[in-house]
């Protein structure tokens, strides 16, 4: 009995040690952002890897560590325990978990929005009407199923009509080729490689849905505002990096090839990709589309995340988590604004006063 | 000798000692929530204790707004199904085969380096082939559990089978025994205890591949359900879940050690 008490000691010990506490906000010199594969996140990579963001940290006197996430909702919920200071992440998913988790998180920079990067595709079916009464392949809760919904709004039909089955990214392509699988809703690379099956029809893609399903950098609005400088860091080194890419050289060409090759596809591949993918190449497009109106868009989004249950139990309407534009309108509950939009960084890049 | 190998608590120490670890546990997670929670009231990682008592009431006795359905009885219902059948073929093909392995020479040497080779080959690793071979239905995911359990219990039930004092096989023929009278009067029933033993130990792997089954393509199920709450951290409905498929498979456990103790009595005669 006697080695009780110090054995608890020391297991009390021992545990408080592994159990994590988030980070407080307040200035500090080290960042971490985590980025996964997705054409419109390539950049990143190749900015890490060739020294872009060590210079602009650099400059700004920070040390900014951007990493790859295997598994990107991973790096979502990673930011959301507080383990990351930023992450690159669709805005229905920043809205649905770090917002409604309670992290205050503003889109730092709004890098593309799909234009047919997410598609449905029936089996041997031409036309979207088609898919009613069948199983649909995609990942729950995901954008693929923000574009099932909305897609089938377009022909007067909900949800009911079809079954959905909840499937992992990474089986996408294999569940394609077995035979019970006839209507899937992707991404690419996906939806790339699975048009290449002569039995696939695209019968609906996000191009369809323009503005709705953006691809943001996401950062903890408390980090940001007491360390600008990230903000600026982290803007410097993302249009320099577009802009190398966009440069005609044999650099940028360069450049292309290495994303592409790290996003698992060629040059053409990357291209095609590219293609489906409306980029914000300058600032001023970045800060001409934050600064247009975007209630629209993340209001549909959010009655998706409300009506799908993913604005917590407690959520008596849409309204539950507040949503701030860059022109400082709020749609939602105004004391608990817990995702926002701003240009203010962008426009110091569309300013050249980085 | 007052060694601390010779030392045994009392029954009160011996409780004490075995609740101590859970409540460390349970204690670990309440100053961790409790910190999280004090800095953000609305945070996912560590639900305090009344958010998941809300999401278990939500899981379990409210029927779901879209479908009606209770979740968590749709869902443990649809995991064991799964988790019945997978197993019963594995045990009843591993019985079989092992059997057969262990006794007759010549399917000893065919299956013998057979089954030690596919028994290191990793299901997971060749999920694709299962699925373009199985499907993505029901089907799959019994074929799964089945392959990912079978190998240890056919390599388990051949040993036990050779390890029979060879006495008895040989008496068993002066009494002109057949082959096929020694499998079913001398073996089997000696097997059949044995075959729940090795059973007992591949249910945590039958989880294992259930899970991981359900996480790929499903409709429902435990595990499904948890890696769709993953995708926005509701640790609220997580944790319940990972408690209840433990109690799942303590229970199961507990049943298959209850069975073989009434069934097979002989085997524990003579021990203490």
């Amino acid at each position: 009995m006697k080695i009780l008490p110090k054995f608890a000691i020391a297991a009390l010990a021992a545990l408080a040690l592994v159990t994590s506490v988030p980070a407080q906000a307040a200035p500090k010199k080290d960042f971490k952002v985590a980025w996964s594969i997705y054409v419109g996140w390539m950049p990143w990579g190749y900015a890490a890897d060739n020294g872009i963001v060590k210079k602009w940290a650099d400059k700004y006197g920070i040390n900014i560590e951007v990493v790859q996430f295997n598994d990107y909702i991973e790096s979502i919920n990673q930011y959301t325990a507080g383990s990351l200071d930023g992450v690159l992440s669709t805005n229905m998913d920043a809205l649905a978990i770090p917002s409604v988790g309670g992290v205050d998180t503003t889109a730092l920079i709004v890098g593309d929005y799909s234009n047919g990067n997410d598609a449905i595709i029936l089996k041997d079916k031409k036309s979207l009407a088609d898919i009613k009464g069948q199983k649909v392949n995609l990942v729950e809760l995901s954008v693929s199923h923000y574009t099932l919904a909305r897609a089938l709004e377009t022909v007067g039909m909900s949800e009911k009509d079809v079954t959905v089955v909840n499937t992992s990214d990474a089986d996408m392509e294999a569940a394609w080729k077995t035979s019970d699988v006839t209507a899937m809703v992707t991404w690419n690379p996906m939806v790339a490689s699975i048009m290449q099956d002569s039995r696939a029809n695209s019968v609906f893609d996000s191009s369809a849905l323009p503005g709705e399903i953006q691809d943001l950098l996401v950062v903890n609005t408390d980090t940001l505002n007491d360390n600008p400088e990230f903000g600026k860091a982290m803007v410097g080194i993302w249009f320099e990096t577009l802009a190398l890419m966009q440069s005609g050289t044999p650099e940028a060409k360069a450049a292309r090839e290495s994303m592409a090759k790290a996003s698992g596809t060629d040059l053409a591949g990357f291209e095609g990709q590219l293609k489906t993918t409306k980029m914000f190449w300058t600032p001023a497009e970045m800060v001409a589309f934050t600064d247009g109106d975007l209630v629209p868009a993340m209001d549909k989004v959010r009655n998706f995340l409300f009506t799908h249950g993913l604005l917590g139990n407690n959520a008596a309407s849409a309204d539950v988590v507040g949503i701030e534009f860059s022109d400082g309108k709020i749609i939602g509950d105004k004391s608990n604004v817990k995702f926002r939009f701003t240009d203010k960084y962008m426009k110091l890049a569309a300013d050249g006063k980085l | 000798m007052r060694r601390l190998i010779n030392q045994y608590p009392s029954v009160l120490n011996r409780l004490l000692l075995a609740v101590l670890p859970f409540a460390l546990v349970f204690l670990a997670y309440a100053v961790a929530s409790e910190a999280r929670l004090a800095d953000n009231p609305a945070d996912k990682l560590l639900p305090a204790w009344a958010t998941i008592q809300a999401a278990i009431i939500r899981m379990g006795f409210v029927p779901d707004m879209r479908t009606g359905d209770f979740l968590l009885y749709v869902d443990t219902m649809a995991s064991l199904e799964r988790l019945a059948i997978g197993v019963a073929f594995a045990t009843v093909i591993g019985g079989i085969i092992g059997i057969l392995q262990g006794l007759i020479p010549y399917v000893r040497a065919m299956m013998v380096n057979f089954t030690s080779v596919v028994s290191m080959i990793p299901p997971l690793a060749i999920l694709p082939i299962l699925f373009i071979t199985f499907g993505l239905g029901e089907l799959s995911k019994v074929v799964l559990i089945t392959f990912g359990i079978l190998p240890y219990i056919v390599r388990d039930l051949a040993q036990r089978t050779e390890e029979i004092p060879h006495e008895q096989i040989i008496k068993a023929q002066t009494l002109g025994a057949s082959t096929w009278q020694i499998i079913l009067r001398v073996v089997l029933p000696q097997m059949l205890p044995r075959l729940i033993d090795s059973v007992r130990l591949s249910l945590g792997s039958a989880w294992l591949y259930l899970i991981a089954a359900e996480a790929i393509a499903a409709e429902n199920g435990l595990g499904y359900r948890i890696f769709l709450m993953r995708r926005y951290l509701a640790m609220d409905v997580i944790l319940p879940y990972v408690f209840w498929i433990t109690f799942l498979a303590f229970t199961l456990d507990f049943i298959l050690r209850f069975t073989q103790r009434s069934l097979f009595r002989w085997m524990y005669r003579g021990q203490a």
